[in-house]
């Protein structure tokens, strides 16, 4: 790392953080050694999804984030997503579709899907399946994953979060 | 007892909430107190003697623990079948990426750096990498000739029906490397204790096997030897004889520094130094009458095993009877060897042989039909096995199964001849051609021959003190559903709810040997011992009077309570015994190869764009018959992704060569179908039940994946006509048979028509 370890302040689930780390160490890894393990690395180089996390409401490959650039930004992690235990509607459709077979993938997929309806409450198919192009499932098939993301979106039409953040709170069912 | 059934009811996944909120603890996400990371210096050549190992300057290398084979406690291999390969290369090595030494360190980001700063020189040695060059033996590389392994299927007189035949069709077909690409890499983590031994936490499918490979590395008797599935990232026979490998290096590496070790593989490694499918060659020639009938044939299968015996001997096995397809044979011969190359050990993936050996057949019989005149589906229908006729090795089908209906329903489910004939119309004049295809297929499940008498597995059921009870098993959880579907048969059994039954962790420590989580044989076999098991439960509670017939559930589970306060630990045990009237020939390769086996249809339709030469898949029906669903959403669930690999096996997933080493190990250089690259996959099942299986199942992990790539390349030729015999197809083969090659040439070279 070029540079010595600094402060970098950022919100994480709606949690202010405060974490001490190299300016280029992979947001990836800030998040991991903060307990939160869901986001996951599957290839290092932005290509399989599965570390995908919003920041500032966009979708991102945490691997490919030095964590400089996420100073003072508003993180959304999968661990966000549910709230005193109560699901998030993509996590219930996920179960319920079979959206999740060995897991590994399904932290990030979950996370470009909220990134989706957030954007699109009400996408078409090709939609979903376009917006999940970059995160890669050896299990499925996708089409449980995009069945699921489809049954989030019909049972709960109201979806979309007007904060622009990314902050999953209006996404109770 | 209750009436609504769990068996075919779309339960939830036991692990499932885990998994969707990020909470599953996958071995990355673990973390052992005073933790090290481990790191892996592998060779560079394919071939040599290894001359001088130079540890580089400006590295703290007293920082570091460093272990070689000279370190290791027992025997340097990986137990396995044939113990020829060994943990950590002593002074020869035999392929690029093999292990040599270890490294650990506490800080993980300072190793990759520090692995480069070790120098290995070689006396090199000449390599061999093609299955030809292996073949010729100009060099022998391992044992007295190449060859890992041979087997030998005689059934009737082959040398006989040569001159009794209309045509006589030959062809070769090729299957390339294919990379399982778990989405979670290869990961383990070791820790030792004088009293306690050695335990390993990772990533796997067999925790048995690591188990027993264990023992041998570390000279430790099997009660110090403990090891514990995490959550596994898929796995898809990739994580089968592997994790021995990587749990016997973070072995060796805590055994050392007397501190927990942590190795886990990035992308490139993983893909570079682990296990693929075995690329394969195989050899039809073929007596066929007029009519379209096999008379018999010659069929040679060959695969390409890399650097060591590993598995290879019993992928060839499982390819090897798979290579007659689901037809009839009056007389075959089915040679198959497995030969070395200097590659690293190709390994376990789904289908195990049989995706490799199908995909020949199925191209063939297309080709069958082209050269005696009539249709991929008459052919088919022609040559079915039929229930009463037997396989290849003799073995006499009792199931009921109907192919000719199983056939007939994929044409209609598809719209078969419609298509066909306006495809034909539509293509003339179009950049877009478009065709259809036909694979009907098999697959055995359980373990080949006597493969399951050897395993004899144990599977327990325990009641517990609250009155639910628990399965004990070492079948693994890796996306399948195993743990869903093996409580959903305890359940069942036992006439409790589904939130009644719990599945232990896979640990060494507790569960018993129920086998590897491989070859098809969870729900089938294990199923059915989850189900005795479970029957000793409550014939024990019926029989010393704690609950009566007609139980409810809440009966039962204070019943349970009650036996365990009073008794203490209550468990049932069910070991296999194999079915009566079961014979298998280990020498001959004859007899009843599998106890049951699974049926399919897939047919792919399918448009080639000429201008870019890329192929889309349109539509594509998966028609198969399973014995019994035991639910719904996960059965369709494996079918789907069965699919997709297979699509991959045939479109998409190229291994790059040089030198034996694979030079795209990346995902953004072998290519995997994502979301937009996928038909809809349209599943359908049939149900004719099992004797052999729990409540009628048969197993269904490997059967998708034997199907599609045939499938599609005929449907890719229907809509040429143009022949391709060997896969991964991407455009540029197209391009080259197409715009490069002269049409005739490709089509006279390599038909072969006696009459």
């Amino acid at each position: 790392m070029s540079h010595s370890p600094c402060e970098i302040s950022l919100t994480v689930n709606g949690e202010q953080k405060t974490v001490c780390a190299y300016p280029m160490e992979r947001l990836l890894d800030v998040l991991r050694q903060l307990g939160l393990t869901g986001a996951k690395e599957g290839c290092g180089e932005g290509e399989c999804g599965s570390c995908a996390v919003l920041l500032n409401g966009d979708l991102v490959t945490s691997c490919l984030v030095p964590v400089a650039q996420a100073r003072n930004a508003n993180i959304v992690t999968i661990e966000g997503l549910a709230k005193n235990e109560e699901l998030h509607a993509l996590q219930k459709a996920f179960l319920d579709c079979g959206g999740a077979q060995c897991g590994i993938c399904t932290p990030g997929i979950i996370m470009a899907a909220c990134h989706l309806l957030n954007s699109k409450p009400q996408p078409t198919m090709e939609d979903i399946k376009e917006s999940l192009a970059g995160n890669l499932c050896r299990c499925t098939g996708y089409a449980q994953i995009c069945e699921a993301v489809a049954q989030a979106a019909l049972r709960f039409p109201l979806l979309a979060t007007t904060a622009g953040n990314g902050a999953p709170d209006r996404n109770r069912a | 007892m209750k009436t609504e059934s769990i068996i075919g009811a779309a339960v939830p996944r036991k692990e499932g909430l885990d998994k969707v909120t990020g909470r599953a603890q996958y071995v990355d996400d673990i973390v052992l107190p005073g933790m090290i990371y481990g790191a892996t210096v592998r060779s560079t050549i394919a071939r040599g003697k290894i001359r001088k190992i130079t540890f580089g300057d400006g590295v703290p290398w007293h920082e570091f623990v460093i272990v070689t084979a000279k370190d290791i406690p027992g025997t340097n291999c990986v137990s396995l079948i044939t113990d020829d390969q060994p943990c950590l290369a002593d002074d020869t090595v035999n392929h690029p990426e093999e292990p040599i030494l270890l490294l650990a360190h506490p800080n993980r980001h300072s190793l990759p750096k520090v692995v480069d700063a070790v120098t290995i020189e070689y006396d090199p040695l000449p390599a061999v990498f093609t299955l030809e060059d292996s073949e010729r033996a100009a060099e022998i590389i391992w044992g007295q000739d190449n060859i890992f392994k041979r087997f030998l299927v005689e059934k009737g007189d082959v040398d006989s029906i040569w001159e009794k035949a209309d045509y006589i069709v030959e062809g070769e077909y090729r299957t390339g490397a294919q990379e399982q690409l778990y989405i979670e890499n290869n990961g383990m983590i070791a820790s030792f204790d004088k009293e306690r031994g050695i335990t390993v936490w990772g990533s796997l499918q067999c925790p048995y096997y690591v188990h027993k490979a264990l023992m041998k590395l570390c000279n430790l008797p099997k009660e110090r030897v403990r090891v514990v599935q995490t959550e596994t990232g898929g796995a898809f026979g990739g994580k089968e004889d592997y994790p021995s490998i990587i749990a016997g290096h973070a072995a060796l590496l805590a055994i050392k520094s007397g501190k927990p070790v942590k190795i886990v593989y990035d992308r490139m490694e993983d893909m570079v130094a682990t296990t693929k499918r075995h690329p394969s060659r195989t050899r039809h020639r073929t007596a066929v009458s007029r009519d379209g009938k096999i008379l018999g044939g010659d069929i040679e299968f060959v695969v390409d095993g890399g650097a060591y015996a590993t598995l290879s001997s019993v992928v060839l096995s499982r390819g090897t009877i798979h290579a007659a397809g689901p037809y009839y044979w009056p007389n075959i011969r089915i040679r198959a060897s497995a030969v070395a190359t200097n590659a690293p050990p190709h390994g376990a993936f789904r289908g195990f042989g049989a995706p490799q050996s199908l995909f020949a057949m199925e191209r063939h019989m297309d080709r069958i039909a082209a050269i005696v005149g009539i249709s991929p589906v008459e052919i088919r229908r022609r040559n079915f096995l039929k229930t009463g006729k037997t396989t290849a090795t003799e073995q006499t089908i009792h199931e009921p199964i109907d192919l000719d209906k199983l056939l007939d329903r994929a044409l209609e489910l598809s719209d078969y001849r419609a298509k066909k004939q306006r495809f034909r119309k539509e293509n003339e004049g179009s950049t877009y051609k478009k065709g259809i295809g036909i694979a009907s297929f098999l697959h055995g499940a359980g373990f080949t021959g006597s493969g399951e008498r050897y395993l004899a597995s144990v599977v327990g059921v325990e009641g517990c003190a609250d009155g639910r009870v628990r399965v004990l098993v070492s079948s693994t959880e890796f996306g399948q559903g195993t743990k869903t579907v093996l409580c959903q048969i305890a359940a069942e059994t036992l006439g409790l709810a589904y939130d009644d039954v719990e599945i232990a962790q896979a640990d060494t420590g507790e569960v018993p040997n129920s086998g590897p989580t491989v070859a098809s044989r969870t729900v089938m076999i294990v199923g059915k011992l989850v189900r005795s098991a479970a029957q000793g439960i409550q014939q024990t509670l019926i029989s010393s009077g704690y609950l009566s017939q007609g139980y409810s559930r809440e009966e039962f589970r204070k019943a349970c309570a009650n036996y365990v306060a009073e008794h203490g630990t209550f468990k049932s045990w069910s070991q296999y015994e194999p079915p009566a009237g079961i014979f298998w020939d280990d020498e001959k390769y004859r007899g009843e190869a599998y106890a049951a086996y699974t049926w399919a249809v897939y047919i792919a339709e399918v448009t080639v764009d000429l201008t870019s030469y890329s192929v889309t898949i349109d539509d594509f029906v998966a028609l198969q018959e399973i014995g019994k669903v035991l639910h719904p959403v996960l059965a369709r669930g494996q079918i789907i992704g069965g699919v997709a690999q297979g699509i991959g096996f045939a479109l998409f997933e190229k291994v790059a060569w040089r030198n034996g080493r694979m030079q795209n190990g990346q995902m953004t250089n072998y290519i995997m179908p994502t979301s937009a690259d996928l038909p809809p996959i349209r599943v359908y099942f049939e149900e004719l039940g099992n004797e052999h299986g729990a409540f009628g199942a048969k197993g269904i992990g490997e059967l998708p994946i034997d199907g599609p790539a045939p499938a599609v390349v005929n449907a890719i030729e229907d809509a040429l006509g143009v022949r391709f015999d060997s896969i991964p197809l991407l455009p540029e083969d197209i391009f080259e048979a197409l715009a490069v090659r002269p049409q005739s040439e490709g089509q006279a070279r390599t038909r072969q028509e006696v009459s």
